[in-house]
């Protein structure tokens, strides 16, 4: 990678991407066959149900390029500040500038660093789950050309009952009209503990308010039977990146995983999430967190799929929109036939801050078992005049009356996340975003 | 010189919809007044106006406080200015704990030149001053950590605004039914509680439809408001004789003002409170 120039996202890019890389065989065929998918797939279009409200005709791959990073500074992120960490990773422009562990975790088995550097140290551990059940390289064409071109990324390996009480912190940041396709694994084996704090920002340019760039990247979480991961996925990239990503998380027996979304930053966001629950007694809680602005648009497909009975899931998704932005959830709870006993919620809650801004909230049941409770719900709306009236005459300004009637909207996802840094972080985000409006 | 609330000739619509036609009241600080009148009397109405309410248009008329008309002022500046309206149907501010909320508010009108952004009284003061507060008026300290009016019982909404009452130490300060939807014992610790945190200090505008709220607040002065005006004045003996025999007599001393009245209520309620 270190003579990494440039690598177009076409035929001839591909080829001298794998000249370069050096990895197992395995994973040239991988990619092989994600090339061909890349291929044979079309662009989305607004004919595909998923895309109907995504308009992605001003982005032109051929604009972006794997490039080696020109910037040598990055920023430091928002979520470890006060935290005792555990570990560091920091990746800018695909490249690892910054990779740490703790001796006491390291000596435990625990592997946290860049994942195509373990990818060849470590294939008996990454290779049963990279992009084999949990990535669906099909999906679309994002996804094909993530999985033929990922270059970076990280991978985290908690050994059976090892509990990391030390979070881990992973930084991604990009600098202004560069490309990263980057992968992150997280593999937690039977009994492990372990809190991934991943942030991924733009680096601040001198002569571009809003940066920008292509992110498509891919998660996969992999939780073993009675694992409990604790998940953080900070998006702050400046306003004029394009990002696509399928995430996916599978849950084994007794297992748990919290995951809390922040979408802050992007121009546009395209973003699969999915949660599997796969053994009796799973649970996953996934929070979300959004503040969009200017003309920003951020769509997100959620899925909750139950396979087995005996599982909860609960989801909360927030937004509050200003200027133009526009927001998309399209949530779906599937209950497999013998999935029994399945507890499902979910609720997505929007506050609009203009009258330009827009908000579609569309949650969705299937639900194929018989002996389940699965709710779901949605709000869309202005701030409650009255609300605003009644702080004012306490003395709040209509501006710190809005701020704090917002903070508050936001304070129910909060109330669920159990990481005091990053409540604080996205309170001071939040904060920092809402402005002055009629 | 003691501070002056003035209402004069004050008339006001809803909607187009004339509510208040010609109020005239003058409040002086350390007064109690008691405000009382028939659903649609307008009650309501000049208390939300007085605090600034933005769905109500004045189309003649003053309200001063210390000479200077208010009117023109929004709800911040009136209360930093000193005027405090509890809410008949306080409203719920989902996620904003009570002593945050109180924390700011007591900031702000302490404050009235404080800009957005600045500092807030000391915490360590604040929550030492609210726990004292909160003793005075028997509430369970972890009161202060719920959220805004959120899943409050009636009773629990009314004593967070005497609480906030207490904590703001209005000049002025407007007390909406604050006995409606309390039972005996609770009016009566209300009223005590009005009492205790310093009400004769205050001018207050007491409007109710019982004499329980003004027992520990009696008051020197009674209005009667019929038809979006007010018909009559007298002292507590007022205030008693309507709470034994209602308003017929009023209604029959005051035909004209009757009817308006009755029309007022032939119209759809204004959704946020009874006029």
């Amino acid at each position: 990678m270190e003579t990494l120039q440039k690598i177009a996202f076409n035929r001839q890019g591909f080829d001298a991407l794998m000249d370069l890389l050096e990895q197992p065989e395995w994973l040239q065929d991988l990619r092989r066959e994600a090339w061909q998918h890349f291929e044979c797939l079309s662009w989305p279009n607004h004919r595909d149900e998923e895309w109907m409200r995504t308009d992605i005709r001003a982005f032109k791959l051929d604009q972006y390029a794997l490039v080696a990073g020109s910037s040598d500074s990055f920023p430091s992120g928002t979520l470890s500040e006060g935290v005792d960490l555990g570990g560091r990773l920091v990746t800018l422009d695909s490249m690892p500038r910054v990779c740490e562990l703790e001796p006491q975790w390291a000596e435990r088995g625990v592997l946290f660093g860049p994942l195509m550097q373990l990818v060849t140290e470590y294939p008996d551990v990454i290779r049963p789950h990279l992009m084999t059940k949990t990535y669906n390289m099909a999906a679309d064409r994002f996804a094909a050309l993530h999985a033929a071109f990922w270059s970076s990324g990280s991978l985290l390996y908690v050994p059976r009952g090892v509990a990391m009480k030390q979070p881990l912190h992973a930084l991604l940041a990009l600098s202004d009209g560069s490309a990263d396709l980057s992968h992150t694994l997280v593999i937690l084996e039977e009994g492990a503990e372990a809190t991934l704090l991943a942030e991924s920002c733009s680096v601040p340019s001198a002569t571009n308010s809003a940066p920008g760039g292509f992110h498509c990247g891919g998660i996969e979480m992999i939780i073993g039977p009675g694992a409990h991961l604790r998940y953080v996925n900070l998006q702050d990239l400046g306003q004029g990146v394009w990002q696509f990503g399928h995430q996916k998380a599978v849950v084994h027996r007794d297992g748990s995983l919290q995951w809390t979304v922040g979408a802050l930053g992007s121009r546009l966001s395209k973003v699969n999430q999915h949660v599997e629950l796969v053994g009796p007694g799973a649970s996953s809680q996934v929070n979300g967190v959004m503040f969009t602005e200017g003309k920003q648009h951020l769509s997100y497909h959620t899925l909750q799929r139950h396979t087995a009975p005996h599982c909860r899931s609960d989801f909360l998704y927030k937004a509050a929109l200003q200027d133009n932005s526009r927001t998309v959830w399209r949530g779906m709870i599937k209950v497999d036939p013998g999935a029994q006993k399945t507890d499902g919620y979910q609720r997505n809650d929007n506050l609009l801050l203009s009258d330009s801004a827009r908000a579609d909230s569309i949650p969705g049941l299937e639900i194929e078992a018989d002996d389940v409770r699965c709710t779901h719900g949605s709000t869309s709306g202005r701030v409650d005049e009255e609300l605003i009236f009644y702080s004012r005459a306490r003395g709040f300004t209509r501006q710190e009356a809005i701020q704090m009637i917002v903070t508050g909207f936001f304070q129910q996802v909060f109330d669920r996340i159990t990481i005091e840094s990053v409540r604080e972080a996205l309170g001071r985000a939040i904060s920092r975003r809402v402005r002055e409006y009629e | 010189m003691t501070d002056t609330l003035e209402i004069r000739d004050l008339h006001v619509e809803i909607e187009g919809r004339p509510i208040l036609r010609g109020v005239n009241l003058t409040i002086r600080r350390g007064e109690t007044h008691a405000l009382m009148g028939p659903n649609g009397s307008g009650k309501s109405t000049l208390g939300l106006v007085i605090m600034g309410h933005p769905n109500y248009e004045v189309t003649a008329g003053e309200i001063l406080l210390n000479g200077e008309n208010i009117l023109e002022m929004e709800a911040d500046e009136r209360a930093r200015a000193g005027i405090f309206y509890a809410f008949q149907r306080p409203i719920a501010i989902p996620g904003v704990k009570l002593a945050d909320f109180l924390r700011h508010a007591t900031t702000n009108v302490r404050n009235p030149q404080r800009k957005e952004g600045e500092e807030l009284i000391p915490m360590r003061e604040f929550r030492a001053e609210l726990k004292e507060k909160m003793s005075q008026l028997r509430m369970d300290p972890d009161f202060a950590r719920r959220y805004v009016n959120d899943g409050f019982s009636g009773g629990e909404m009314k004593r967070a605004e005497i609480l906030q009452l207490a904590m703001l130490q209005p000049k002025f300060a407007i007390l909406d039914e604050t006995d409606s939807g309390l039972d005996a014992d609770a009016v009566r610790l209300a009223s005590q509680s009005i009492a205790e945190i310093g009400g004769e200090r205050m001018g207050l505008l007491i409007i109710t439809h019982h004499d329980k709220l003004l027992e520990h607040n009696p008051p020197q002065f009674t209005h009667v408001i019929l038809g979006g005006r007010i018909v009559e004045t007298g002292g507590p003996e007022l205030a008693a004789e309507l709470h034994t025999k209602g308003y017929d007599r009023v209604r029959r001393d005051h035909p004209e003002a009757s009817e308006l009245n009755d029309r007022n209520n032939e119209v759809e309620q204004p959704q946020l409170a009874e006029t």
